[in-house]
């Protein structure tokens, strides 16, 4: 079969993009597949319309490839393809959109407020951030709304912090998300079709869960997969996982984030094309799962191709 | 770059319609391409099989020779025997460590540092020490205290590493006072320091210093130079001077590295500085570097914000420019690259976490235009920042830009911002 691989693109998660596109290309060279590696850009169209790929496997991460866009122009060319549909990725894209979704779902998630740049620079909202800061109340986070990785996550542990954390988050997007904090332990599930993988645990190493930048440099998060959860517990964060990709209207796969607060799980958001490089989550999971690198690019390949099983 | 998600933001930099700032690059265009082709043929017909061949691991006579002459140009005295011939600067830093550091150990090095420095550090487990900079170089009167609260706790470091002249960010230089002070003190806490000089020759103003390895004649100063500023980086040609006891151990762990260092691009110094004409081809790098500092200190001065600052490098290849601190330039740079330019956040030139609100501005691997252009955007996007911030604490903008004393060509900061799209 034919298939191209689409990574890269104008993202900023391009070098994570790259890495798992090369390790989708050598996978599926192994399961005796005809690989198109195609650097997404202004070509990309064009390229595809000549190549007429069987499927098209999406390894691209972060705004352009994980939002909608790229998947939108396969859908107009009837190119089937790996991962969730166009409307499904920008749904995932978007944490406030998917917050949104996920609570209408009735499924638990910090409270939040979405705001766009246009609010403070013509709206006056900042007058608005004591009422929102003692609603959320400290530490609060601020995130970027798209994006997918930690970049520009910051923590405010007081309202002197909070004006720094919003110029960092804005730096990524135009909207950003303040999030009421939520202790407790960070998990991982990865869907794959419609099973949920073994939960993955990532655990700080020297316990600062507040530093965000910890969990991207190297030794300074562990992760544990399977997670040591009771049982109960472990159905509750898997159900919520199966919940929320189904809320989201996901498929193939997906990869939902989670803190399992001491009242119960609640689901930080979704991340329709989760990374597939040697350290990522996905991959571990499946392998926890008894699943090959190369079994787990066959099943998402499967499953881009006989989608609609249910 | 100790934070992958750095790393692959500077991932992104590398695509062709960003203008990048970010890199370290020196002009190689303006080396003649026939000039070029002549020495490569003529080492091909008179000593094809040699230069294609092992060398010494030390590497050749006639390399030493020319090494020699290009210390020798900044006032240095050497002798060819403490000299090693190495896979470009950055295996001469390696080579140093590999050699005097074990796990734990102190390593001191300015503050900021060559980013490069750094992951050679952290690779051989030293504890950096980090001393503070001005304008006159490293703080050599912080440098003291450290040494005397070292002593007290009993720990003695490795060495200390420094860029003198025209710094790697900082683009400072070291004034001739603390050069004297420092060569004092090595000798006095009998205390190694490396001197990593790549850009000593490439001065666009004020007049030269003495090497720290001239004023200490080579007894505590190890020295570290590269062809990569004044040739040619792609040659991976550079060198390290050592005494003796310390050389012998260099030499083995370059035999472990890569037993020699190419044959080939040996030969090609050695034609090259045959033809005696290295000193003008540096003149000419220095003639276009100078025109391209002067381009990026003009653009700064237009475009970058009253509240930020730069220092104004007498040579070398960078501006290292410090913003308000609520902008992160980590996250500035996610945002600088939607407009399609790159810098290098300053967090890289430290151990620690200072310099999140410093930049590093590289000026000479690119054209006038592209920094005029690059600036204008990155004061853009600092602009958007002010703005936004000032609206979210309701704190006033400054309204004049830096250094603009006559109100009459004054634009207003914020117009600098709208005028970019």
């Amino acid at each position: 079969m034919k298939v191209a691989v689409l990574k890269g693109g104008r993202s900023l998660e391009r070098g994570v993009s790259l890495r798992s596109g090369a390790r989708v290309e050598d996978a599926l060279g192994r399961l005796g597949h005809e690989v198109v590696a195609l650097d997404v850009g202004g070509d990309l169209v064009k390229r595809l319309s000549a190549e007429r790929p069987d499927v098209a496997f999406v390894a691209m991460h972060g705004v352009g490839g994980e939002d909608g866009t790229a998947q939108e122009l396969l859908e107009i060319l009837g190119i089937p393809f790996t991962g969730p549909s166009a409307a499904a990725c920008a749904r995932c894209m978007d944490k406030g959109l998917a917050k949104n979704t996920i609570r209408e779902a009735g499924l638990p998630t910090p409270d939040w407020f979405a705001f766009s740049q246009a609010a403070f620079r013509e709206l006056g909202a900042a007058d608005a951030l004591d009422r929102l800061e003692q609603s959320l109340g400290f530490p609060l986070v601020v995130k970027p709304s798209r994006g997918g990785s930690s970049l520009g996550v910051k923590f405010a542990a007081g309202a002197a912090e909070v004006p720094q954390a919003l110029v960092s988050a804005f730096s990524y997007d135009d909207r950003v998300l303040l999030e009421r904090f939520v202790a407790g332990r960070e998990l991982a599930v990865s869907v794959l079709g419609d099973e949920a993988l073994p939960v993955v645990e990532a655990i700080p190493a020297q316990g600062d869960s507040y530093d965000f930048e910890a969990r991207y440099e190297i030794g300074r998060t562990r992760f544990v997969c399977p997670a040591e959860l009771d049982a109960s517990a472990g159905t509750a964060v898997t159900e919520a996982a199966l919940a929320t990709y189904r809320a989201l209207g996901c498929s193939g796969f997906a990869r939902i984030d989670l803190i399992l607060a001491a009242d119960g799980p609640q689901v930080l958001e979704a991340n329709a094309i989760p990374g597939l490089t040697d350290t990522s989550l996905l991959p571990q999971a499946a392998e926890a799962a008894g699943l090959t690198f190369e079994q787990l690019v066959g099943r998402i390949l499967d499953l881009a191709l006989k989608p609609a099983v249910a | 770059m100790r934070s992958s998600a750095m790393r692959d933001l500077m991932a992104v930099t590398a695509r062709p319609e960003v203008i990048s700032l970010a890199g370290g690059l020196p002009d190689t265009s303006t080396f003649p391409p026939k000039s070029f082709a002549a020495q490569m043929t003529r080492i091909a017909q008179e000593s094809a099989a040699e230069a294609l061949q092992y060398g010494p691991t030390e590497g050749f006579e006639e390399t030493k020779d020319c090494i020699v002459e290009v210390m020798g140009a900044e006032g240095m005295l050497v002798d060819p025997h403490d000299i090693i011939v190495t896979t470009g600067g950055q295996q001469a830093i390696d080579l140093v460590c590999k050699t005097l550091v074990d796990p734990g150990d102190v390593v001191i090095c300015e503050a900021p540092t060559y980013p490069g420095a750094v992951p050679v550090f952290c690779s051989y487990q030293a504890e950096v020490i980090q001393v503070e900079c001005d304008g006159d170089g490293m703080r050599v009167d912080e440098l003291e205290k450290l040494l005397e609260r070292l002593r007290g706790e009993g720990r003695r470091p490795k060495f200390i590493y420094t860029v003198p002249s025209f710094q790697n960010p900082a683009g400072v230089t070291m004034s001739l006072q603390r050069r004297q002070r420092l060569v004092e003190l090595a000798r006095l806490h009998e205390l190694l320091v490396v001197e990593d000089n790549p850009y000593g020759l490439l001065r666009y103003g004020g007049e030269p210093l003495p090497p720290l390895y001239q004023l200490d004649g080579g007894d505590f100063v190890i020295y570290i130079g590269t062809f990569s500023k004044i040739l040619s980086p792609g040659i991976r040609l550079g060198w390290a001077v050592a005494p003796p006891p310390v050389m012998e151990k260099i030499v083995l762990g370059k035999q472990a590295a890569d037993l020699c260092t190419s044959t080939l691009t040996q030969y090609f110094v050695r034609e090259y500085f045959a033809e005696g004409r290295w000193r003008q081809y540096v003149e000419d790098l220095v003639e276009i570097y100078r025109g391209r500092r002067d381009t990026m200190l003009a653009a700064l001065r237009e475009h970058f914000p009253a509240a930020a600052s730069w220092t104004e490098p007498q040579g070398g290849l960078f501006i290292w420019a410090t913003l308000p601190e609520y902008i992160d330039t980590g996250d500035l740079l996610a945002k600088a690259l939607r407009a399609d330019v790159a810098f290098v956040p300053g967090q890289a030139a430290y151990i620690d976490e200072r310099g999140r609100n410093s930049m590093r501005l590289n000026f000479s691997g690119v054209s006038d235009a592209e920094i005029r252009e690059g600036i204008r955007r990155i004061g853009a996007v600092i602009a958007e920042q002010v703005e936004l911030y000032e609206a979210l604490t309701g704190e006033q903008a400054t309204p004049a830009r830096r250094g603009e004393a006559d109100g009459a060509d004054v634009l207003p900061f914020r117009k600098a911002g709208e005028a970019s799209g």
